[in-house]
This record gives C-alpha cells, structure tokens and sequence, in this order.
C-alpha cells in the first residue's frame, strides 16, 4: 500500500477512568481501518488496559446478569482492534512500560502485548510517520 | 507554513488552562501557520452558541479553523446545527488525516 503510515500513539490512563482512553481506542480503530501500522506505548495506569484478567460481570442493582449488563471490556476492544488491523493489512504492535506493569502486578496481558521500556516509545516515534502523546491532566 | 492540530479535551468550565491552548492557537495562526483546534471529550462544551462560546468564535475570527468531534457532540446532546459561530462539527478522522500527513499534532 502506496499510503501505509505507521503512527505512535502514547497513553498513561486506566482503564474505566477517563473519555481520553475511549478517544485513544477510537483514534487505534480508525488507523486500524485505514490498515496503518500502529504502534501503542501504555504507561502507568495505561498498562492495565490490555490486562488478561479483567472479567465481565452482571449489575446486581439494576437487577441485570453478565449477558445483559454486556459490559466493556478494554482488553477485548484491544483484541478486536489488533484482528481488525491484521484485516485490512495493518498491525499493532502494543508496549506495555514493564516499570508499570511490575508497580501493578499487571503482568498478564492479551496475547500481542510485549513489554518494553520508555526507549521503546522513542525508537517507535522514530521509526513513525507522527507521534501522538495523549498525557493525563 | 507548518501545520498544527491542537486537540483541546479539556471543559473551560472544570479548567482554566483552556485559554492556553486559544491563546497558542492564535499565535500559531498569526506568524501565518496553518492551525486547526479540534475538540474533543468535554472540550466541546464551549461549542454551544452562548456556553463560553466567544473565545472559539474569536479565534475563528483570527484564521483558526475550529472543529467539534461529532461523537463527543452527539455523546452530551449537542446539536450540530446549533453551534457558536465560527465552530464546525467534524468527524474524528481529522485527527488521524493531520497525523498521517505530517502536521503537528498536539493533545491537551
């Protein structure tokens, strides 16, 4: 593809916290349409976004069970996204801040996810057509 | 001329360091760049004809293309054809347009 570009994409927020982790999810999607590279760098409480052990769960006072509630779950947007990005030729390659995750215990992760070091954000950034830090406030 | 995209996700009503982002914005634009501000999140709220509107309608003014994402728009109930003058809704394929072509892209 004549206009591939590989984008990085840096993001610091937990799961469940902030709008800033749907928008970075959302901006991931529309590169992974466009079959780009995308290359994702997850520090601090970003490292828990791709954690294998979240799990779905019902809503006892709305009186909703797991399928009802369908609740959203970061890691599994992070699976489609991936699939999605391999579909139209693309690929994401995720880097979890492995200082992070040890601070978290965080270290089980969807498959796809590698650790890495804040060098790693730099070498991405290098090796990108552009750069996006999304920073907490 | 260089190309900026400053994304503002921050509600000027819960911050008072929004006007940083309007002030870079125009000064960006006045030594002759090209510079779009794109809202996003609660950074739209001020896109409400008369809800603190009148920094974006002036910036618009000053040459800064000024876009609201139509997500977050629809998300709070904000009515596209409804919004300051100046301000335009937008998808938020500018963003990944601006990063795929080179442009300067900065979150705030």
């Amino acid at each position: 593809m004549a206009d591939k570009k590989t984008i990085t994409i840096a993001i610091m927020d937990a799961p469940y916290e902030n709008a800033r982790s749907t928008t970075a999810l959302r901006l991931i999607d529309l590169a992974a349409r466009r079959g780009y590279n995308i290359n994702v760098f997850a520090y601090e409480g970003a490292v828990l976004q791709p954690f294998s052990g979240q799990t779905p769960h019902p809503n006892a006072v709305h009186g909703r069970n797991v399928e009802e509630e369908n609740h959203f779950i970061p890691k599994d947007a992070i699976a489609a996204l991936m699939r999605e990005a391999e579909r139209n030729g693309g690929k994401i390659d995720w880097v979890n801040c492995g200082l992070c995750v040890d601070e978290r215990g965080a270290g089980a992760a969807i498959a796809g996810v590698r650790r890495g070091s804040p060098a790693d954000l730099w070498q991405m950034a290098e090796a990108s057509d552009n750069t996006l830090v999304i920073a907490t406030r | 001329m260089t190309r900026y995209l400053l994304i503002e996700s921050r509600d000027p009503f819960d911050s008072n360091d929004v006007r940083f982002c309007c002030d870079l914005a125009q000064q960006l634009a006045a030594v002759k760049n090209e510079v779009t501000l794109f809202l996003v999140k609660n950074g739209v709220l001020p896109a409400r004809s008369g809800a603190r509107s009148d920094d974006l309608t002036r910036l618009a003014g000053a040459g800064v293309r000024v876009l609201a994402d139509s997500f977050s728009l629809r998300e709070r109930g904000i009515d596209e054809r409804r919004l300051a003058t100046g301000v335009a809704a937008a998808p938020l394929d500018v963003v990944m347009d601006a990063l795929a072509e080179g442009a300067k892209v900065i979150w705030h």
